[in-house]
Order: structure tokens, then C-alpha cells, then sequence
């Protein structure tokens, strides 16, 4: 099996396995508690209830969470220098600034999130213990910013010079803020907020067709659908420069998401299909012009191809595939989200459906498959590059023979984990369900 | 001070609280579980999940802020350690996971599985003892330099005596440590019951852990008589330490004192470690790295430093607020919050 014989394939492979399973947990982390927030702050706002109660209870789901976020954390970050030696000492001396300010930016979070949890009961102005949750938040999205920056790195590096194998000049600052940083850091950001609003709007939509007719569900709905429409837009703007990020400084990505070989102008996106091997794509949606706007905004511009490029330089077609995932749930969600805004506002009865709910349930877990199929894309679309133009995957991984039988040991664990958070997360749920901490909480308003 | 040396200075802090912090940690569950086979399970799960559960996830960043400093300040540790520790860092990270979660899962969730116990509390065990492997390792003697990087000689690790005293005590030192600040943490919330347990393992684990140290000692005038020779020149760091720690056992046994006694205790284990550490500068890996040839350039150097500076300035009044909360506030220490 190959997993037990190139150290360099199952180095890859057990990167992918962690980050796809640590991402899971760090996108809600990121995005959960502005949700929280939010929250906590709209029932204090309108003296509601629900929407304090919808804080306590995402609160109780989130930790469980974070703790997964923070062991799985420290896996990928061990891992980094376990599976890429190479690589990590290169990076070391040019990107290991963000690294150690995210740790303080872990620290932080840790520290305002164990008070939080442990407080709710115990300041007479709940003001004050929203102001808890406000480093808690910083925290979470810092963390996602300076993470961001070392991705942004590999794909962009800047901030050093390599003189006759010697490494001169460097700047740690440039190499944070390289060309990469600002769209990916945003799209990131923006992404997990998405992303989050939406697995909440899933979970109460589930809630209302199980027959749960409470309004607590239904205002929770409303506020996370809004949001999630916001940020869902936000998203695609984003994303629409990151498409010009790509064409500008990662031509060669761009042309393997988009199948695009030949640089021409007036270029069109193509949307799915199949590549034969004439490098030619049938069956696909074409949208004309649509590339050269991605690219550049502007119908007529030259987009270009990955023919430009040696052979050995392409990344795997499948990428192509990945991209399609992420741009469609992309449009689907906010089409999704919008029609629920709008309908709500007009009155229209088709969004209290069974059908429709159970499109918004779907939402949920759509949005968390387009962030792993965004980040494959990236990943899979730098290849052959572990650091672009300058290292390749080959020369960064360990020599270790032991990388596959490790494969198979956190896949264990993981399995074991995601089972554990499933069973614990329903438990917690299942044994305060939001009717009895209502009564509880000084009787049910509604 | 240069800046190889700076770098030593804050992550060898960082080291040691993680070592204090994790030992409380470790040591808690292996009581727990070790109570749970005895029937006193109710003695001590409270304090522990009084005083643990808020706190785990600052322990573990104090393992992360090391391993990540350390490769922000040397890089080429990365690309030793990196090649060598696949085996024992990935056991010890999946040891860790083990207890991370069951602090979630027991504490957010529900009362759980016995099992789940268990394997919490083994982990508290073997934890520290794959950890220590990586301080083994550093004496060198266990790796090769090969045409494709360095490679570890599992069999001439697991074959030395070091390996095993350093691993025996990490194992009571990690009890020790444990047992003594449980002490004084149960009898500050007034449960004597538990005070009077937690004693008792105090005093059980105070002479293996003096006694294994001592045999280490002995062990590395074999091993690596050049890291035996300058651990001898600071004679004296030793010996207060040992005057530290007849003082705490002293308190213990007469039960009073006992905050003093796991201060005394910290002064033990950090005239111990610092005195380890500095006998061991500058070698990263005995003899194939130093802290002069893995030390990272100026520009990261200074701009790690600042970072570290800015960081801490917001850190500490966080850290202190936590500690206001939850250590030193008494009503929530005695479970009336
Ligand atoms: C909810 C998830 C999600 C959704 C709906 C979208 N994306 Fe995305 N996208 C991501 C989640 C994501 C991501 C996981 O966050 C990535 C992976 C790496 C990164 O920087 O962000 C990403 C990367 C990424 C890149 C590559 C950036 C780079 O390599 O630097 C481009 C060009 C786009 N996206 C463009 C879009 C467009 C035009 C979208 C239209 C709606 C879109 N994305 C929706
Ligand atoms: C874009 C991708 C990523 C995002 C958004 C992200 C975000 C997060 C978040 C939110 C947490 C939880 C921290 C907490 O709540 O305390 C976390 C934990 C962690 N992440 Fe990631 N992460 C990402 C990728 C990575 C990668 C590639 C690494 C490796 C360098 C990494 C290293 C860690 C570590 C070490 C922890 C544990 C920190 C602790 O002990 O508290 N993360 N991450
Ligand atoms: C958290 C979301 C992420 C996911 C799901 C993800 C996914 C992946 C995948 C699929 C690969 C394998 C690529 C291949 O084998 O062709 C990979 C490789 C890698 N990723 Fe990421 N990645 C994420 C974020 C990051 C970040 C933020 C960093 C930087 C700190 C990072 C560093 C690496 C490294 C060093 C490799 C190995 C080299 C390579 O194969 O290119 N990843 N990741």
C-alpha cells in the first residue's frame, strides 16, 4: 500500500486527514461565538429572554467544540514539524512570527472563555459578562488571522532572499503581510461566519420540523438565516477577489480550478463537466466572459492558461471539481437565504414548509463541505509546491517509515473523537431542552 | 543578553510551568481514577473538577507556546527533532487528546463511562513518562546523522538505563507535585477528608522522586560526562533545592503550611530544572546541535521578542483575573459559587 511505502504521499495524506478534521472544529470556533454574541447582546437589547437563553446554550455546545478545536490544534501543529521538517525549519526562520502570536491569541481566548463559562450567574450587570465574550471572540478571530498569514505565505512567499542557498534579508513583517494575506484572511473570516450562522439556522430549522413549535426556535431561525444571508454575501464578494488575487500572483491555480489551458481573452467560466484527453471539456456549464470578470472585471481581459506552465508544475485537474463544490453551495446559500428573508418579509407561507426547512437543515453541513472544498482546492491546487517556487512537497516531508502506520492511528482517534462530540453534544441538549430552562430561567415569556 | 540566550530563558520558563501545571493535571486524574478502584471517588472528583476543568485548555497552550517558540527561536530543532520524535510525539499527542476530551466530554456532557475514567487517568501516567523520552533524547547517544537526516536508534534507547530512571521520575515527580498542591487545594475548600488522602500520596511520592533524581545524576556520569561534569559546577542550585524540599515534606508531615509548602515545593523543582538547564547550554542535541548553530536570524529574533513582550502584557492581567476567579477566590474554591 502506497500509505506504508513513500512517506511523502502519506505525509500528505495524514496532513489533509488532520487539517480536514481540524477545520471542522476551528471554522465553528471562528464563527461561533460572534454568533453568541450577537445573541447575548440582542436579549439584552430587547430585555428577550430567547435570545439570552439562545446564548447560554450555543455557549454550552461551543466548548464542547473549542475543546476539539484544541486538541486537534495541537495535533496539526505538532504534526507540521513531525511530517515536514524541512519545511518547518525553512519556515521557522521566515513565518514563525504568526505562529507564536497566535499562541498568544489561543491563551487569550482560553483564559476569557473559562471565566465565561463559569459566570453566568455570577454579575449583577449582564453587560459585564458580555464583555467576556468580547476577548473570547478577538481571540477565536485572531487566531484564524495569523494562521491565515502562514498559508497565505506558502502560497506567496515573501519577506526573504535566497543567496547562493543562504537565506539574507529577511522581514518577518513582509512575509506576514504577503500579496496572499488580505483575500485569504477575509474570505477565511468571513467564511467560518457564514458558515456558523448557518449550521445554527440548521439545527433550529431541525428543531421546528420535529414539531417543536416554540418561538425560542423560530426567532432563532430568523436571527441566524439574516445573518447568514450577510455573510454569505460577504462571502462572495470576497471570494470574487480572491479570484483576482489567483489571476494576478497564482495564474497556474486559477487555470487548474477553471480548466483553462490556452491563454486567450474573453474568457468564459466553465462550471463542472468532464476533461477529455485532448485537454478539451464537455458536458460542462459555460458561462461566457465569466473568467475573464472573476480575473480581471473586465469581460474583454486576457485570462492565462496553464499551458504557460511546464508540465511538472500542474497541479491535479481535480481541483476544478473542488472549486465547482465551493462557487456552487456558494450561490445556492445565499439564493437559499435570501428567498427566506424575502419570503418572511412578504408573508409568503412557503418557508414554514416541511420541504424548505429541510433545505435549510441541508445548509448547514453544505456550508462546512464548501470550506473543506475550498481549502482542497488551495491545497491540492499549490501543488507541486509546498512553498511556492521555492520548495517542493518532495523535498519537505520526512523520511520517516513509520508516517502510514501513524495514518491509521489518528484516523482512530479521530473517528473515536467525532463519535464522542456527536454523542456528548446530543446529551447536553437532550437533558436541558429549552422548554425546562425557560421555566427554569424565571417562567416562559411566550 | 544575546538573543539564543533570551530565547532559552523564556521558553525553558515556559517548560517549567508547563511541567508544574500539567503535573497537577496528570497527577489529578490518576488519583481520580486510582479512587475510583478504592471507592473514595467522591473525595476527589469534586476538587478536580473544580479546579481542572476551567483551566485545561491554558495547560495545554503552555505546551503549545514551547513547541511553537521553540521553532520560532531554532529552527533547526524542526528539522532534528522533527525527523526523530514521529513515534513518541505522535503516542503523547494522542495521549493528550485522550484527556482533553474527556474534560469536555465529562464535564460539559455528562457523567460518563468508567472507562473513560480509566483511560484518563492511565494517560496521566504515560503521559509524562513519553514526554520525558524527548529529554532523553537531547542527551544524545540515541541518534545517528545519516546521508538522509537523523535517525533514531530505538533500540539503544529503550535499552538504557536513563531512559527508564528519567521516565520513573517523571512518573513520581508528576505524582508528587500532584498530590502536594491537591493538598493544599482541598484544604482550602475545607474538605479534610480529601486533605487527609491527598496527604497521605503527598508524603508516599516525596522519597522516589528525591531518590530517582539522585540516581539520574549518578546515571549521566556515564551517559555524558560532559553534561555530569557542568551539572556538578552548579553543586549549589541542587542543594537548595533539596533544602526546599525537606522544608515542604516538613510542613506536610506536620500538616500546616501546606501553601507554603507547595511554594517551597516550586522552588524545589525550579532550582532543579533551571540548574539541569543551564548545565546543558548551549547543546539543543548532545553533540549535533547547539543553540549557537540552530538559533534563528536577528530580524525573527527581535521581532519574536517584541512579540513575546506585547503578548505578555496582555496575558498576565487575564491570567491573574483567571486566578482571582477560580484559584484564590475561596467561596468558589469551597463550591459555594
Ligand atoms: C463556506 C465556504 C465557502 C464558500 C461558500 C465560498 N468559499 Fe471560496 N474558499 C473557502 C470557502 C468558501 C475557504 C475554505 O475559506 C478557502 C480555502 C482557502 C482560503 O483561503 O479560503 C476558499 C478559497 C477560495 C479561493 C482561492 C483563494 C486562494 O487560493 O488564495 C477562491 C478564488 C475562492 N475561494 C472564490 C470563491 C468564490 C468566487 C465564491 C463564490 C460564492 C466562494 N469562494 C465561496
Ligand atoms: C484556517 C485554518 C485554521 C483555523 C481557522 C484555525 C483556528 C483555530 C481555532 C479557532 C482553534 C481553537 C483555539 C481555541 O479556541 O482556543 C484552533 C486550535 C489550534 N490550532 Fe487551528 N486553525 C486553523 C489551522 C491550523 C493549522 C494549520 C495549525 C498548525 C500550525 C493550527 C494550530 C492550532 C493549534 C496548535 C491549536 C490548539 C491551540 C490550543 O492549545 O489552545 N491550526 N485553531
Ligand atoms: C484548515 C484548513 C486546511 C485544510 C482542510 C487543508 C488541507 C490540506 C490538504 C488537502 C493538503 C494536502 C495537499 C496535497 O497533498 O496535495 C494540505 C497540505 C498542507 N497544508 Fe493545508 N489545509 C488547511 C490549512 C492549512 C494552513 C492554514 C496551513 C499553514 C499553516 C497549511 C499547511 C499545509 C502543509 C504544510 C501541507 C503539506 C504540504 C502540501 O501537501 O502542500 N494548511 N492541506
Amino acid at each position: 500500500m502506497l500509505l506504508f511505502e513513500d512517506p511523502v504521499f502519506s505525509s500528505r495524506m495524514l496532513t489533509l486527514l488532520t487539517l480536514t478534521f481540524h477545520v471542522i472544529f476551528a471554522t465553528l470556533g471562528v464563527g461561533l461565538p460572534l454568533m453568541i454574541m450577537i445573541a447575548q447582546w440582542v436579549g439584552i437589547k430587547k430585555n428577550d429572554l430567547h435570545y439570552i437563553m439562545m446564548a447560554r446554550r450555543w455557549a454550552r455546545g461551543f466548548v464542547v467544540l473549542v475543546a476539539v478545536g484544541v486538541v486537534t490544534g495541537t495535533a496539526i501543529g505538532l504534526q507540521l514539524a513531525l511530517l515536514w521538517p524541512n519545511f518547518m525549519e525553512l519556515a521557522g526562520h521566515v513565518i514563525a512570527l504568526p505562529l507564536f502570536m497566535e499562541v498568544f491569541a489561543f491563551f487569550f481566548e482560553a483564559i476569557f472563555l473559562g471565566i465565561y463559562l463559569y459566570t453566568w450567574d455570577r454579575f449583577e450587570n449582564q453587560r459585564k459578562h458580555l464583555l467576556l465574550l468580547v476577548p473570547v471572540a478577538v481571540g477565536a478571530t485572531m487566531s484564524a488571522f495569523f494562521i491565515t498569514t502562514v498559508n497565505g505565505f506558502m502560497n506567496a512567499p515573501a519577506g526573504f532572499n535566497i543567496v547562493d542557498g543562504q537565506m539574507t534579508g529577511v522581514s518577518p513583517i513582509e512575509a506576514m503581510f504577503n500579496v496572499a494575506t488580505p483575500t485569504k484572511v477575509a474570505h477565511v473570516i468571513s467564511t467560518a461566519f457564514m458558515t456558523a450562522a448557518f449550521v445554527l439556522a440548521a439545527i433550529a430549522a431541525y428543531r421546528l420540523i420535529r414539531g417543536s413549535n416554540h418561538v425560542y426556535h423560530k426567532k432563532a431561525l430568523h436571527m441566524t438565516m439574516k445573518l447568514g444571508l450577510i455573510f454569505a454575501v460577504a462571502t462572495a464578494i470576497i471570494g470574487d477577489f480572491s479570484g483576482k488575487y489567483l489571476a494576478e500572483h497564482q495564474p497556474e491555480k486559477l487555470a487548474a480550478a477553471e480548466w483553462h489551458f490556452e491563454t486567450e481573452e474573453e474568457a468564459p467560466l466553465i462550471l463542472w463537466g468532464i476533461l477529455d484527453d485532448d485537454q478539451e471539456v464537455r458536458y460542462g456549464i459555460e458561462i461566457p466572459y465569466a473568467l475573464s470578470i472573476l480575473a480581471h472585471n473586465d469581460p474583454t481581459a486576457e485570462v492565462i492558461g496553464l499551458n504557460e506552465y511546464p508540465e511538472e508544475e500542474h497541479p491535479p485537474m481535480f481541483v476544478h471539481y473542488l472549486f465547482d463544490i465551493m462557487i456552487t453551495i456558494g450561490m445556492w446559500m445565499i439564493a437559499l437565504s435570501l428567498a427566506y428573508w424575502f419570503a418572511m418579509r412578504r408573508g409568503w407561507n412557503f418557508v414554514k414548509k416541511n420541504w424548505f426547512r429541510w433545505l435549510i437543515v441541508l445548509g448547514g453541513p453544505l456550508s462546512m463541505l464548501a470550506i473543506q472544498a475550498g481549502w482542497w482546492m488551495t491545497e491540492f491546487g499549490r501543488q507541486p509546491w509546498i512553498l511556492r517556487g521555492v520548495m517542493t512537497v518532495q523535498e519537505a516531508a520526512t523520511q520517516s517509515n513509520y508516517v502510514g502506520h501513524m495514518f491509521f492511528l489518528f484516523a482512530g482517534l479521530y473517528l473515536i473523537l467525532g463519535i464522542g462530540v456527536a454523542v456528548v453534544l446530543r446529551k447536553v441538549f437532550k437533558n436541558h431542552p429549552v422548554e425546562k430552562e425557560l421555566a427554569e430561567q424565571g417562567g416562559d415569556q411566550s | 543578553m544575546s538573543y539564543e540566550l533570551i530565547g532559552m530563558v523564556v521558553l525553558w520558563t515556559f517548560l517549567f510551568g508547563y511541567v508544574i501545571v500539567a503535573s497537577v493535571d496528570f497527577g489529578a486524574g490518576f488519583f481520580n481514577a486510582y479512587s475510583l478502584i478504592t471507592g473514595k471517588q467522591h473525595v476527589l472528583t469534586k476538587v478536580i473538577q473544580r479546579y481542572l476543568s476551567p483551566v485545561w485548555e491554558v495547560t495545554n497552550v503552555f505546551l503549545v507556546f514551547f513547541f511553537v517558540g521553540i521553532i520560532g527561536f531554532f529552527p533547526s530543532t524542526a528539522y532534528y527533532y522533527g525527523s526523530i520524535l514521529l513515534i513518541p510525539v505522535s503516542i503523547s499527542i494522542i495521549l493528550l487528546a485522550i484527556r482533553g476530551s474527556y474534560y469536555a466530554f465529562e464535564t460539559y456532557g455528562n457523567k460518563g463511562h468508567r472507562g473513560y475514567a480509566f483511560m484518563y487517568g492511565a494517560t496521566g501516567l504515560i503521559l509524562p513518562a513519553s514526554l520525558s523520552v524527548v529529554l532523553t533524547i537531547s542527551e544524545g547517544g540515541f541518534v545517528d546523522m545519516t546521508d538522509n537526516g537523523p535517525f533514531l536508534d530505538y533500540w539503544a534507547l529503550f535499552s538504557s538505563p536513563l531512559t527508564w530512571s528519567i521516565v520513573v521520575l517523571s512518573v513520581s515527580a508528576v505524582l508528587y507535585i500532584s498530590a502536594v498542591f491537591l493538598t493544599w487545594y482541598a484544604n482550602r475548600a475545607g474538605d479534610f477528608k480529601a486533605t487527609k488522602l491527598l496527604r497521605r500520596y503527598a508524603l508516599i511520592w516525596a522519597l522516589p522522586t528525591i531518590v530517582t533524581a539522585g540516581g539520574i545524576v549518578y546515571e549521566l556520569r556515564s551517559h555524558n560526562p560532559e553534561h555530569f561534569e557542568s551539572l556538578m559546577n552548579l553543586w549549589w542550585m541542587f542543594a537548595i533545592s533539596l533544602v526546599f524540599f525537606l522544608f515542604s515534606v516538613w510542613f506536610i508531615w506536620k500538616k500546616k503550611n501546606y501553601g507554603m509548602a507547595f511554594l517551597l515545593l516550586i522552588g524545589q523543582f525550579a532550582f532543579a530544572f533551571y540548574a539541569y538547564g543551564i548545565s546543558k547550554y548551549p547543546y539543543l542535541l548532545y553533540p549535533h546541535l547547539t543553540v549557537y548553530d540552530g538559533v534563528t536570524n536577528d530580524a525573527m529574533a527581535i521581532s519574536l521578542i517584541v512579540a513575546f513582550v506585547a503578548g505578555l502584557l496582555l496575558l498576565i492581567p487575564s491570567l491573574y483575573l483567571l486566578m482571582r476567579l477560580f484559584l484564590f477566590d475561596d467561596k468558589y474554591v469551597s463550591g459555594k459559587k
